[in-house]
């Protein structure tokens, strides 16, 4: 067993281990913080399940950022979209046998790619050419896009310049899984395409990555517009008492 | 205060470049002590502030799953910044939603977030400084909490919710505004923001009593306190006497008297408005809100209307069961609470009121969707209501009626320019420059059609733009009330 092969066994058990505990504190601490108020924000659904659709077509095709902004809804939406392709072409490293219907989209999953690293680009750009959007950018918002392109990047250099041993990749995560660790290919696009991986998943529950969690949360998409209808209290709303003296007659 | 340019309006709406420190010299009035005190709040700031301060946001955020979820979720995606009203009207770049948030959100990272804490310069953290103090008192309070921007982001980020908080903050360590606290201590003394005491109040209506006897020659009342009448009455006390507002007033009592319900208002609640809203602070706004439950108990109705106000309809249709409920002593066949526009409306469907458009003939209407009806609250039974039920009651008052821009209207409507507790001169440059993107709707339609009245259902909407039109080269009184119009066009039959 190499020791890179340690070291990057030890990564991933920590990046997956960060991940899961820290999102799931994160939601945990959204699902236990009290909304006291109705806050809904038009157009507001008036039932349960018009909320669930509604916050539906929020994730599923960015209704709000459509009407808001055409170019941050394309760049943002196909970066996304190819994104969860990408995800999905990836699962045949981690299952066997391999799904059919991740057979199936393995072709797609590269065009991905190519569209995520489009996407990605639109974006960026905005952040320099946008003067607005140059003015609200952090450090880490150009470090994160870099992040997110540096990982495509080398993933389709593995496909198109460098050839790494998937079989044998495939052979690590699947032992990784079990607990029955296997030797890692020691090539260099693979090394760097796992470790911002492995970056990106110990960043995701201290950055902006928390709008995934965060928009099911958010009280002014997922509250029902109802407020005259229903009683809502939680937290110092919930603790008010009236004093109703009958004065007068 | 300095001198000032009135924006120029161009043929169609533009995104201003950003022009940094535009305006970083606007700042409303400091509440002195004596105002600070009778709201719960030290009366200058405290020793020790920086710490209280961060405190205080770390209570609140753990008060509110808004605030948690709206301070980490943001990925200044930029969808937001070309969506404020003070931004489009003065390119200061903290008049940009996003970066109005992150002048609390760097705050709140610094102390709150792992990335903050150890990395603060590459997340853009910030100490709790007076810089930062400053930095908060001049654009918290350049934020209308209109919640435009929300409609528009695809996280629902609501910077009213914000910019609420941070006022609440600042009120904590004893940094407060004057026009909304001093409003608010007169709600608590007097009962109104005007604080016109009971007997000038029944003056007042007993005038109006008059006016429209000459006028109509029917006997409108305007009665008040009068125990056992069917709707208690809580209209923005603005309503009482300023024009255009009166004219909404005396527009209620008249669809009341023509459809016979028995009403009242109330000298202990003789006030809809509840600046308390704006401050971001909860226990002022129950408070204020409760003397509503206790008006409603003690004069023992049934109903409970309220007038032509927005951010008081927010309060009252989304808050009031929270604060004041349940409404387990009202008439389970109304919603509790109702606005004046679903009354008239409801009566205008049944047939209950004779309207006459011809005495509106000289008017071409436009509807200015106030923002805390529109985006606060809602109206009737359907989604959408709140947009739908004052334009029918306008078309049943008029001959001619059309609509601004639909991207200006409904729920992304702009502000007025005066909401949120900035109606004061000492921000007068603000509500000016912030007024530009509905001016500019305004003037399109005044050019198109021959608009030449703008209704509204706001007090505060109303106020503003009569102050803030002839900047604009149109006339003050073209501004009104849409129960001004209902009272022109009510006709009492005989009975």
């Amino acid at each position: 067993m190499s020791a890179l092969t340690v070291l990057y066994a030890l990564l991933f058990y920590c990046a997956a281990a960060t991940l899961v505990v820290g999102v799931a504190r994160k939601c945990w601490v959204y699902a236990r913080t009290p909304q006291p108020l109705k806050i809904p924000i038009p157009p507001a659904p008036t039932t349960r399940r018009g909320v669930v659709l509604r916050l539906l077509m929020e994730v599923v095709l960015f209704r709000s950022l459509f009407r808001s902004n055409k170019w941050i809804w394309l760049f943002g939406w196909l970066f996304h979209v190819a994104l969860l392709a990408v995800l999905a072409r990836h699962l045949r490293y981690f299952t066997e046998p391999v799904w059919a219907w991740v057979a199936l989209i393995q072709p797609f999953g590269l065009y991905a790619g190519f569209a995520m690293l489009a996407g990605l680009g639109g974006l960026w750009a905005r952040r320099f050419l946008v003067d607005r959007v140059r003015y609200i950018s952090s450090p880490s918002d150009h470090l994160m896009l870099a992040l997110l392109a540096a990982i495509a990047a080398s993933g389709l250099a593995m496909k198109y310049l460098a050839h790494t041993d998937i079989v044998a990749l495939k052979a690590f995560f699947l032992g990784l899984m079990a607990f029955d660790w296997q030797p890692l290919p020691a090539d260099p696009a693979l090394l760097v395409h796992l470790a911002l991986v492995a970056a990106l998943m110990i960043v995701f529950p201290v950055s902006k990555l928390l709008h995934a969690p965060g928009v099911f949360f958010s009280p002014s998409l997922n509250q029902v517009d109802d407020a005259r209808e229903r009683r809502h209290t939680a937290g110092w709303s919930a603790k008010i008492v009236h004093v109703d003296r009958a004065r007068g007659g | 205060m300095a001198a000032f340019e009135t924006p120029p309006l161009g043929e169609y709406p533009v995104i201003p470049p950003v022009r940094e420190g535009a305006m970083a010299h606007s700042k409303p009035f400091v509440a002195k002590p004596d105002l600070q005190k009778p709201l719960g709040f030290p009366g200058e700031l405290v020793p020790d502030w920086e710490k209280v301060a961060v405190t205080k946001l770390g209570e609140l955020v753990s008060q509110s799953r808004a605030l948690q979820v709206f301070l980490d979720s943001c990925v200044k995606c930029g969808a937001c910044t070309d969506k404020c009203h003070y931004y489009l009207g003065t390119s200061d770049p903290k008049n940009m939603p996003v970066a109005r948030q992150d002048l609390l959100r760097s705050v709140y990272r610094r102390y709150y977030t792992f990335a903050g804490k150890h990395f603060p310069k590459l997340v853009g953290a910030r100490d709790m400084t007076k810089d930062v103090l400053d930095d908060w008192y001049s654009y918290f309070h350049q934020c209308s909490q209109c919640r435009r921007c929300s409609v528009f982001c695809p996280y629902g980020i609501d910077t009213a919710e914000i910019s609420m908080a941070a006022r609440d903050i600042m009120d904590s360590v004893g940094l407060g505004q004057k026009y909304s606290n001093e409003i608010i201590g007169k709600v608590h003394k007097v009962g109104n923001n005007l604080g016109l005491p009971g007997p000038a109040l029944r003056d007042t209506l007993d005038g109006l009593e008059e006016d429209v006897k000459e006028a109509t020659g029917a006997d409108v009342r305007f009665p008040l306190d009068e125990k056992g009448a069917e709707v208690l009455l809580v209209t923005p006390s603005a309503d009482f006497f300023a024009e255009p507002h009166v004219d909404g007033l005396i527009g209620y009592a008249k669809v009341f008297h023509a459809a016979g319900i028995s009403w009242t208002l109330s000298t202990h609640a003789s006030e809809a408005a509840n600046f308390s809203l704006f401050i971001g602070n909860h226990d002022n706004l129950q408070k204020v809100a409760e003397r509503i439950r206790e008006a409603a108990l003690e004069l023992g109705v049934k109903r409970i209307v309220v007038g032509e106000c927005g951010h008081a309809w927010r309060v009252a249709y989304s808050f009031w069961n929270t604060l004041i409920g349940p409404f387990d002593f009202l008439d389970p066949r109304y919603p509790a609470p109702q606005h004046i526009c679903e009354v008239t409306y409801d009566l205008i469907r049944r047939g209950a009121l004779t309207l006459d458009k011809s005495a509106n003939a000289d008017k071409v209407v436009t509807f200015h969707d106030s923002c805390n009806v529109s985006r606060g609250a809602r109206m009737g039974d359907v989604p959408g209501g709140q947009f739908l039920i004052p334009r029918e009651i306008i078309r049943a008052c008029v001959e001619r009626f059309v609509d601004m821009a639909p991207e200006t209207i409904g729920e992304a409507t702009f502000c007025c320019g005066g909401g949120g507790g900035l109606l004061t001169d000492d921000l007068l440059e603000l509500r000016v420059k912030g007024a530009l993107p509905r001016m500019q709707a305004l003037q399109q339609v005044v050019e198109e059609h021959g608009v030449n009245y703008l209704a509204a259902i706001c007090a505060i909407c109303k106020s503003q733009f009569t102050k803030v039109l002839p900047y604009y080269k149109h006339p003050m009184d073209m501004i009104g009330s849409v129960h001004g119009l209902v009272s022109n066009a009510i006709v009492f039959n005989r009975r």
